[in-house]
């Protein structure tokens, strides 16, 4: 097992790869000279040059490759115009607000979908089964920055439930100690449970948000896989043994079905990093999507290219990670050819 | 035969609700089996022989429904027993095997805790005993090194040794009587008499009652001390195997005896059946559903079927026996 | 073919809301068409007297912070939100289409370059290679449908792909290959059209994603410029105002954003169902 997790890890070096090259690319498909973008309007010709020269812009693009990755290996990602301060340090301190999101708003869709899509499966044609099309194919429909901005309304505007959409915690509270950076975690882990409540009131809105963007593959995934596994023929063997009900739809159908609906986290996770920037831009979230969307309007190019390789790698280590669990999971992988 | 039978089934009708149409897939069918005996249900596929079994043992899809008749089991009523009663019967006093044992099995659990799962459920066997007797099981159906063994996935195992997972499965419980769907189907030939013979033997050893469901005449007459010849879900002809296949009553029986290669047949004396199953959508099914495929057709056939009972529980339904 | 007619009458009606999708469809067609002049108000009109009022019998939907009619604004963007979502899948499916039928085709060389460039799109989440490549390229409407194309490419590649390659040996294409036709010829001329039915599928299923990447385009502030009505940014217009309870100014272009890939998600479910029985749920 130990070999094939081994093999997977290295399958990811293309991956990875292909990141750097477009990443690369983008920088250097910035419209108009660079250079001249970088020495502002006001300069001459020869500041122009001297400009080109010290961003290595002289050399050709196998060169300047190279000067990139090495750069990104020294953790060198530029400094931001807006804030002079340097990229790295921009996406370090974000990421943990971004993460906590991502990984709260996956939790609640699979918490939401898998049981939807599981009822679904196990009573075809019924209400829930219909609900759970309808619920669907609604939830893909929506834009999440919409549906962010709908709930906003009724529960903070009209129903006054949910604190106002600013950020990670309301004024009144401050953040717990900054071990991991997530609030829930660190706040957890200091045992301050007064600033737990309130950074998961903050967080459960976006969280939602997130959800429902996002389970719609999760539940047709569940439920179609469900409804194979359960007219395969292990599951006749395991009724025709008289198992329980429980047992059979649970310990029997739902495990094997699972496989399928693992594979197919990595779509969700596209699906919810992309969701991620507009869901931040909603509730005024401190994260790495609303630094991204900042430094777009500004023009601010370092930190866009920062943000996209971030999110690229983070989206590599997430499917790779899936992939280990789908290894870990299933006793099958690497036995078939 | 005065002995009640383990298993009594009577004029039972399942049909299906299919977007073609109501599918009449069994049409009053009768067989019974007694304690201790091997039995075979013999006929083409579609003939309705899993759908008899799957309705006895209560996992019939949930698109099909009996209509009409009786399963009796140890005196109570399987058709009218509630699905809780049934569950309890399933796995501890009737089983059933499959074929294509590889699919068969749960892919991602280790065969000896599915063995385990059986025994918890219906042996009163404790979580702590389980693994231990699952070994035992896989011992009684000869698998090699069977502590080794019961930690393997299907996957691991060849099909031979899958069915014999299957059997353990079915037998853990000693149940009075399996039901075995075509066990060798997709299994290599020389292991497929290894499996019908250790079935026969455990089989024996517990005197349970055993029903074969093949469309292998040959090793129906080499099992079982009766069959039950089904065709289009009706049961066309029932009698002692030798009486069968000395003198059988029933044209489409004849028939399937020519087709059954036999060592001394050559290839050339073995005849195939003419036309096939007719439509069972159709709303104007004809009485005898063999009477468009058979050459001893008579005007009486299109009249309600007859069923000639003999007094040894032979059976014939035909107008125009042989 | 009667068989084919048959089947689709089948789905329409035990699938009313397929045909409720086909309706949503036409009425969109009708406001992408004729909007401009079925728009009781201009939509560029500003008056600040009548500034933020909410929906009346004047203003259907209400006016936005500069007293501008939202109903027209909304309508009239119609055109703008399918046209990009529009150019962006015709320009996927000329790229996808092609170059996975030929990788599906050829194999070797051409499959793994293929494949190689699929896989380092779906490397990336897609909507943020998006943000990247109109950032990188430069601020406009243009290049919104690009990027769009760019990300949804993978997806034709490999439905396009996989169909290729099933009938790569079929019947049909080795009878079209020894009667004497070059490959090029026996790839347009007898395996595209194959694979278009599943091909147009796919198309009306990324449709809607295409409107909505669009859309999330704008709301975040790149391509379209104010004041085009453009449904992404009269959400992110609205959006300031919903915490204060003018829920008018982001709701009516939020529905309509909704409603329209509602329709398109519907309609390519059944569109499946039609071209593609087995898969039928």
């Amino acid at each position: 097992m130990l070999l094939l997790i081994g093999k997977r890890l290295l399958s990811a070096i293309p991956s990875v790869i292909g990141v750097l090259v477009v990443t690369f690319l983008l920088t250097r498909a910035l419209p108009g000279d660079p250079a001249a973008y970088f020495a502002g309007p006001a300069a001459t010709p020869q500041a122009i040059a001297e400009i080109r020269k010290s961003l290595g812009l002289d050399k050709s693009l196998p060169e300047q490759f190279v000067v990139y990755v090495k750069d990104l290996a020294r953790g060198d990602l530029g400094n931001s115009i807006a804030t002079g301060r340097p990229v790295l340090e921009e996406v370090r301190s974000r990421l943990p607000a971004s993460l906590e999101l991502t990984l709260l708003g996956l939790v609640v869709s699979v918490g939401i979908a898998v049981p939807l899509g599981v009822l679904a499966a196990t009573r075809p044609g019924s209400w829930i089964d219909h609900s759970c099309r309808v619920i669907t194919t609604a939830g893909v429909s929506l834009p999440a920055f919409f549906t962010g901005l709908l709930l906003i309304y009724v529960l903070y505007y009209l129903l006054g439930w949910a604190p106002a959409p600013l950020g990670r915690l309301d004024i009144f509270n401050s953040a717990p100690r900054d071990i991991t950076g997530l609030y829930l975690v660190d706040s957890l882990l200091v045992g301050d449970l007064e600033t737990f409540w309130a950074a998961l009131k903050q967080l459960l809105l976006p969280a939602f948000t997130l959800a429902v963007f996002t389970l719609a593959p999760i539940a047709r995934m569940t439920r179609a896989s469900m409804l194979e596994v359960l007219s395969s023929d292990f599951i006749r063997t395991a009724r025709a043994s008289g198992l329980s009900p429980g047992k059979v739809v649970y310990a029997y159908a739902f495990r094997n079905a699972m496989l399928p609906v693992v594979t197919t986290l990595g779509m969700v996770f596209s699906f919810l990093l992309g969701a991620n920037v507009l869901v931040e831009k909603v509730f005024s979230w401190p994260g790495i999507g609303t630094f991204a969307i900042e430094a777009l309007i500004a023009s601010d190019y370092a930190p866009i290219q920062g943000f996209v390789l971030t999110m690229a790698l983070m989206y590599v280590l997430l499917n790779l990670a899936i992939d280990v669990l789908y290894i870990v999971i299933d006793p099958r992988v690497g036995f078939e050819a | 035969m005065t002995s009640v039978p383990l298993l009594d089934v009577k004029d039972l009708s399942v049909e299906f609700r299919t977007r073609g149409g109501i599918v009449k897939a069994l049409d009053r069918v009768d067989f019974s089996v007694e304690k201790g005996e091997m039995i075979a249900i013999v006929g083409e596929s579609g003939s309705g022989k899993s759908v008899s079994a799957y309705t006895i043992m209560g996992i019939l899809d949930p698109a099909g429904k009996a209509t009409s008749g009786s399963a009796v089991f140890g005196g109570q009523d399987l058709l009218r027993a509630k699905e809780s009663e049934l569950r309890e019967l399933r796995g501890r006093e009737m089983s059933m095997i499959f074929q294509n044992p590889r699919v068969a099995l749960n892919p991602i659990r280790r065969v000896g805790a599915q063995i385990a799962d059986v025994l918890i459920e219906h042996g009163g066997v404790t979580r702590a005993e389980a693994p231990g007797r699952a070994i035992d099981m896989l011992k009684k159906v000869r698998i090699p090194d069977p502590e080794r063994r019961a930690k393997a996935y299907p996957f691991e195992l060849s099909g031979g040794m899958c069915q014999r997972i299957m059997i353990a499965i079915a037998l853990a419980c000693s149940p009075k009587l399996l039901i075995a769907d075509e066990p060798t189907t997709g299994l290599d030939v020389t292991t497929q008499a290894v499996i019908m013979d250790l079935i026969a033997e455990l089989g024996a050893a517990q005197g349970m009652s055993t029903v074969l469901i093949t469309h292998d005449l040959g090793m129906a007459a080499e099992y079982c001390n009766r069959i039950v010849v089904m065709h289009a879900g009706h049961v066309v002809e029932t009698a002692p195997t030798a009486e069968l296949f000395n003198n059988p009553r029933h044209p489409y029986t004849a028939r399937l005896i020519a087709a059954t290669p036999r060592p001394t047949a050559s290839l050339r004396g073995l005849a195939s059946i003419p036309g096939s199953l007719p439509d069972l959508r159709a709303t104007h099914i004809p009485p005898c559903r063999y009477s468009l495929r058979c050459e001893r057709k008579t005007p009486d056939c299109d009249k309600p079927l007859p069923v000639h009972r003999q007094k040894d529980g032979a059976l014939v339904a035909c107008w125009n026996p042989l | 073919m009667s068989e084919t007619w048959k089947h689709i009458r089948y789905v329409l009606t035990e699938n009313p809301v397929t045909l409720f999708a086909f309706g949503l469809f036409g009425l969109l067609l009708i406001c992408a068409l004729f909007g401009p002049w079925l728009a009781p108000h201009d939509p560029l009109f500003t008056d600040a007297a009548r500034a933020l009022k909410p929906p009346s019998a004047q203003h259907w939907f209400g006016t936005d912070a500069l007293g501008r009619d939202i109903f027209s604004r909304v309508l009239v963007a119609t055109r703008l939100d399918l046209g990009i979502a529009f150019s962006a899948v015709i320009l996927t499916f000329g790229i996808g289409a092609i170059a996975g039928i030929a990788a599906g085709y050829f194999g070797g060389w051409t499959d793994r370059v293929v494949g190689r460039i699929a896989d380092t799109i779906m490397a990336f989440p897609l909507f943020v290679l998006a943000m990247g490549i109109v950032a990188a390229l430069g601020n406009t409407v243009g290049n919104i449908v690009i990027a769009t194309a760019i990300i949804n490419m993978p997806l034709y590649a490999r439905v396009a792909r996989a169909e290729a390659n099933i009938r790569r040996n079929a019947g049909f294409v080795e009878a079209a290959r020894l009667s004497g036709n070059s490959e090029g010829r026996i790839l347009f001329m007898h395996i595209l059209p194959n694979i278009l039915p599943i091909l147009m599928v796919q198309c009306s299923l990324t449709m809607g994603y295409a409107i909505l990447n669009a859309a999330g385009l704008s709301f975040i502030g790149l391509g379209i410029a104010p004041p085009t009505p453009e449904w992404g940014i009269l959400v992110a217009e609205g959006a300031q105002y919903i915490i204060s309870g003018e829920w008018w100014v982001a709701l009516f272009p939020g529905l309509a954003l909704m409603l329209a890939v509602f329709c398109f998600n519907l309609l390519g479910d059944g569109l499946r169902d039609m071209v593609d029985p087995r898969r039928r749920t």
